[in-house]
């Protein structure tokens, strides 16, 4: 079993979007995605396309826009690309905004980086994580089910719930739309883990494990642990030296709704060996089996850091979960709506409340309460402002990106029709000259060099 | 409580002084300010809000995705 000392991680996350008018809707999801990808289709002649950063911006099922970052060999780049993205689309937000305007239409567009809508639609964040592929998926899915069914309690988003019993404030936003354990579809049952096979890599080598349970963060420091967390469960998993204990649950789906409807993180779920365990023990186990495995074999820097928060997340928790509100985002939303309630007199029903939980999604830095809280350093951040800036307009120098990334600048600048993909790089002339790109984590290639020097 | 006793700091030279200040005044005092940043945000929310909360709650429908 092949162990990496780098790993290819990248963010996938869909965004809501919404034009209003004094509260009203003013124009349907499909018109204000028309509006906010005018400027992506005249710049890259199309709705679907690779930026300079080397991240892929897209129309989703559903007009949500899509914005997939970079192949990242870094955690920081991951967090860094994933907040570039927001302030891409807030881009075209202003853009789109004055567009409105130009043609008298009034109204605000709000672009909500979260996972749910007020009728109970749902749209996700997935991760991607390169593994190899002589890993045994049947019991890889067995030791990381436990775990993401679990990390919600540092890594949910937080969701103020309707429930037959009233207002109810919840861990995950995703944790009512997940049906099926594992399987090749997204849409249609919404797995935990995806198990569709394109590595965009070498198929020889690689698989691309795809998770669709997460929610998307708003925290940098969510993001980073949520993605460094679960690359060093997957060093562990691909050490043979190592065996995981079952930690199966009864009934995975049952459970993450339990365990999302638990503020205390403490209550208990059935496993399937009979036994009972909180979200909170499931996650002391794998942590404790990481700070072992880092004694005896190390994780990589960053990796390291990764533990260290895990560590500091689950110690937290076992002590009191509503400690963390400058790390985890639920902690943070739960503070801002119970105590908004307290101090208005109000139940959580109350619209008002609602409205902080979806607020706390916009990716507008004056609309969006998550930016108030993170322009006032309340929120602890991972990534400065200049290199979410940076991340903008410059790729990953590490990977593949990085070559996409000249690529794509340097046909721009020439003003060549291009094609690209995650592994594609081509001239539409009548050479039809094409470089195939396997390796993620080749970051320099003679064939591109030339391919850009005869642009 | 409603005394903004920590500002917004834009340059990482500034925010790393801030850290360690932080330290020195120790955990509980650190506690008390994250609650003042949180009282002020809290008496700011309202100006940043939409006043019609219902009505946009509930305006926010989409299409399910993946």
């Amino acid at each position: 079993m092949e162990e990496f000392s780098r790993r290819i991680y990248g963010l996938e996350n869909e965004y809501g979007i919404m034009c209003t008018l004094k509260g009203q809707r003013r124009l349907s999801p499909d018109e204000v995605a028309r509006y906010l990808f005018r400027k992506v289709v005249t710049w890259g002649r199309s709705s679907n396309v690779f930026l300079p950063n080397g991240s892929r911006l897209y129309l989703d099922v559903g007009s949500h826009p899509e914005y997939a970052t970079a192949e990242c060999d870094s955690l920081l780049d991951v967090v860094a690309q994933d907040r570039a993205g927001e302030y891409i689309l807030d881009d075209l937000r202003i853009s789109a905004e004055e567009r409105l305007a130009d043609e008298g239409i009034r109204g605000e567009i709000h672009i909500y980086k979260n996972n749910t809508d007020s009728a109970g639609n749902s749209y996700g964040c997935h991760e991607n994580y390169l593994t190899s592929r002589t890993d045994d998926q049947s019991r890889l899915s067995d030791v990381v089910i436990p775990f993401l069914i679990t990390r919600q309690i540092f890594c949910g988003a937080g969701k103020l719930l309707m429930t037959a019993k009233g207002p109810l404030f919840t861990i995950a936003q995703r944790a009512e739309h997940i049906w099926e354990t594992s399987s090749s579809a997204t849409t249609r049952s919404r797995p935990i883990i995806n198990t569709r096979d394109e590595p965009h890599a070498d198929a020889e080598h690689y698989r691309r494990l795809h998770v669709i349970v997460g929610d998307s963060n708003m925290s940098d420091y969510a993001t980073f642990l949520k993605v460094g967390s679960m690359a060093c469960v997957l060093r562990m998993f691909e050490n043979p030296e190592i065996d995981f204990r079952d930690l199966t649950l009864e009934s995975p789906v049952r459970a993450i709704r339990e365990i999302s409807h638990d503020i205390t993180c403490k209550k208990k779920v059935k496993l399937k060996n009979g036994k009972e365990m909180s979200a909170l023990d499931i996650q002391r186990i794998y942590l404790d089996k990481a700070i072992s495995y880092s004694e005896r074999f190390g994780f990589t820097e960053e990796e390291t850091r990764a533990l260290q928060m895990w560590e500091h997340c689950v110690s937290t928790i076992e002590n009191d979960p509503l400690q963390l509100e400058t790390e985890v985002d639920w902690v943070a939303k739960y503070h801002l709506v119970s105590r908004y309630s307290e101090k208005h007199n109000i139940s959580l029903g109350d619209p008002r409340c609602h409205l902080i939980d979806l607020q706390y999604h916009d990716i507008d830095p004056t609309r969006g309460i998550y930016y108030h809280l993170r322009n006032k350093n309340i929120m602890k951040t991972i990534c400065s402002e200049e290199q979410i800036v940076a991340a903008t307009t410059t790729a990953p120098a590490t990977t593949r990106a990085h070559l996409r990334s000249q690529f794509i600048t340097a046909a721009q600048l020439k003003k060549r029709d291009y094609t690209v993909d995650w592994v594609h790089l081509k001239i539409n002339d009548q050479s039809q000259r094409t470089v195939l790109c396997k390796n993620p984590f080749k970051n320099v290639d003679d064939r591109v060099q030339k391919l850009i020097d005869s642009l | 409580m409603t005394e903004k006793i920590r500002k917004s700091v834009s340059t990482p030279e500034e925010s790393g002084a801030e850290v360690v200040e932080d330290i020195s005044v120790g955990k509980n005092a650190h506690a008390e300010n994250l609650k003042a940043d949180l009282d002020n945000l809290l008496d700011e929310i309202d100006s940043i809000l939409e006043t019609n909360a219902e009505d946009f709650v509930n305006s926010y429908v989409q299409k399910g995705g993946e």
